[in-house]
């Protein structure tokens, strides 16, 4: 699904001391299955964004579009269930979502909200806890006697059973080993590019924005920043820093290889390791010429 | 959500913000003694004078304190037709539907809703201005005679200012996980009555699940600092008693008098 937003502005609490404006006068468009990040700093807005993708809040201002939704701040939004069927929504912490007796009965609780048939509700359990990589020894387990890994895993197994078209992520990773947030990563990325999902990560990871996104949207102080591909809003380390944000560490890698040898590598979307040997194999070409 | 809480504090400056916790309870405990003395259109329009002075002092906007009190309008309004059906004193004044309205009940809805108005009025303007910790200490200092009869009076206030501390934590909390279910299809807002009920089961158990997480959390780390009650416990905000609250016990001394002055 399409999503637009248009002069988005939303304001919490409006006409009370407590009033607050997370974003003003917002607008961008993500791709139906595009693979979206939105960056930028603690209280950059980012969070609220993603509350309007499934309805949850409504726009003070301006218009919000989600395939054929129209969010708009007074007019009540008709089949709301359908469109949070069609967007999944991972919170941060997901696994705090969980509430019943075995994980079977917490994958299963979105698709039966959503009228789905039993059969389906089972055969859906199943390929989504394949989706997050546990076993199926699980199934009967309490939720809350497994590890936090495997809660988060869970609670995420949870949202995609739903089958949603677009699936959101609100920094999925927070709070895992660092095995565990690349692990997490590459599961979401697969998803995205087996179902052809429309993705929408929020993170605080220049990284994970850089190497899984084609689109990204930096926010700064309820604004949008700069938008772009990666690789070319990435380089841009000055205006990065302005809203104290940093260069991934292969960009950075790139720029101290710039300094120290005078070349320049263009940045194709590597790994670090390809980088190495891309740039053994220049040097040695330098030497050999000298 | 955040618009139920009566009276949430509001950081502010004013000389009410200012006024040591302390009399700022003692006052108030004293005006809902004293607000059942009145009995005499002046007296009721001497602590309607006061009430609103005070409201004006606390520089607050006054159309967010009376949406503060909103659920409580309603309780207001209730009362006062319930007297105004239920007494029967004083002249027959009107009849509406053969049902007799007497003066007597006319008075007395007004003069008991009147009262209930204006006690909600002043204790909100308590919350409203001081912080929940600074109210806790004042209960602290102010019930420390008690320890004389061996009740524990720290451990009390202590328990009170982490139960306030954790208000908006859970109502925070509350909000993530209604908001997390409402994304997988939990309707919490129409529906059969029954299926509504169910509905709060995904919303409570996560809520319990991690209040006692955060129970024990905070236990721990109570303890890892050495903590280990309130003997020889020092305080950081010392509460002082100065001249403005003189002053304020003053004035509030003449208020009271004046409704003795006034009464009928």
């Amino acid at each position: 699904m399409d999503i637009s937003f248009e002069n988005v502005t939303f304001t919490y609490m409006p006409n009370t001391p407590f009033e607050h404006q997370a974003f003003h006068d917002l607008s961008f468009r993500i791709k139906s299955g595009s693979f979206v990040a939105i960056v930028g700093h603690t209280g950059s807005g980012k969070s609220t964004v993603i509350q309007h993708l499934n309805g949850l809040l409504k726009p003070t201002e301006g218009e919000v579009t989600v395939g054929d939704y129209k969010l708009v701040s007074d007019k009540k939004i008709k089949n709301i269930k359908d469109l949070r069927k069609r967007v999944g929504v991972v919170f941060q912490y997901p696994e705090h979502q969980l509430f019943e007796e075995t994980v079977e009965k917490d994958i299963g609780f979105g698709p039966k909200n959503f009228g789905v048939n039993q059969e389906e509700v089972n055969k859906r359990i199943l390929d989504s806890l394949s989706a997050v990589q546990l076993p199926e020894s699980l199934l009967e387990k309490s939720p809350f006697d497994l590890s936090g890994g495997q809660m988060r895993r869970v609670a995420i197994a949870g949202v995609l059973a739903m089958n949603p078209e677009v699936l959101v992520l609100d920094e999925p990773t927070a709070g895992l080993d660092p095995r565990g947030q690349k692990d997490m990563m590459n599961m979401f990325y697969q998803l995205h590019q087996k179902n052809e999902l429309t993705t929408v990560l929020v993170t605080h990871s220049m990284d994970d924005a850089l190497q899984y996104a084609d689109h990204v949207i930096i926010l700064d102080q309820g604004t949008k920043y700069m938008e772009g591909p990666p690789a070319d809003l990435f380089l841009k380390q000055k205006e990065l820093q302005q809203v104290q944000l940093d260069v991934p560490e292969i960009i950075q890698f790139l720029f101290k290889v710039e300094e120290k040898f005078g070349i320049r590598l263009p940045y194709h979307g590597q790994s670090i390791e390809q980088l190495a040997s891309e740039l053994r194999e220049v040097l040695r070409g330098a030497d050999r010429l000298e | 959500m955040n618009n139920i809480i009566i009276g949430q504090y509001v950081p502010g400056n004013s000389i009410i913000h200012r006024l040591d916790p302390r009399t700022k309870i003692i006052v108030i405990f004293f005006f809902v003694i004293f607000v059942f003395f009145a009995n005499s259109v002046a007296s009721y329009g001497l602590l309607v004078l006061f009430s609103f002075g005070c409201a004006f002092a606390t520089r607050i906007k006054l159309e967010y304190i009376a949406k503060g009190l909103t659920p409580v309008w309603l309780l207001i309004v209730f009362t006062f037709f319930l007297h105004l059906i239920m007494t029967r004193e004083g002249d027959v004044l009107f009849t509406i539907f053969s049902f007799p309205i007497y003066s007597g009940a006319l008075i007395q809805g007004i003069s008991i809703s009147l009262r209930f108005f204006l006690l909600i009025l002043v204790t909100s303007m308590l919350t409203l201005t001081t912080t929940p910790i600074e109210i806790t200490d004042a209960i602290e200092r102010l019930l420390q005679p008690l320890k004389k009869i061996k009740f524990p009076v720290h451990e009390l206030a202590l328990m009170m200012s982490i139960s306030l501390r954790f208000i908006p934590t859970l109502l925070q909390e509350t909000e993530k996980i209604s908001k997390a279910q409402a994304s997988r299809g939990v309707d919490f807002k129409s529906g059969p009555i029954k299926e509504r009920m169910q509905a709060i089961v995904p919303l409570l158990v996560p809520l319990f699940v991690s209040a006692f997480k955060r129970a024990e959390d905070l236990a721990m780390a109570m303890e890892a600092r050495g903590y280990q009650g309130g003997e020889g416990r020092t305080k950081l905000r010392e509460l002082k008693i100065e001249s403005r609250d003189r002053w304020t016990f003053l004035f509030f001394a003449v208020v009271i008098f004046c409704l003795f002055l006034t009464r009928a």
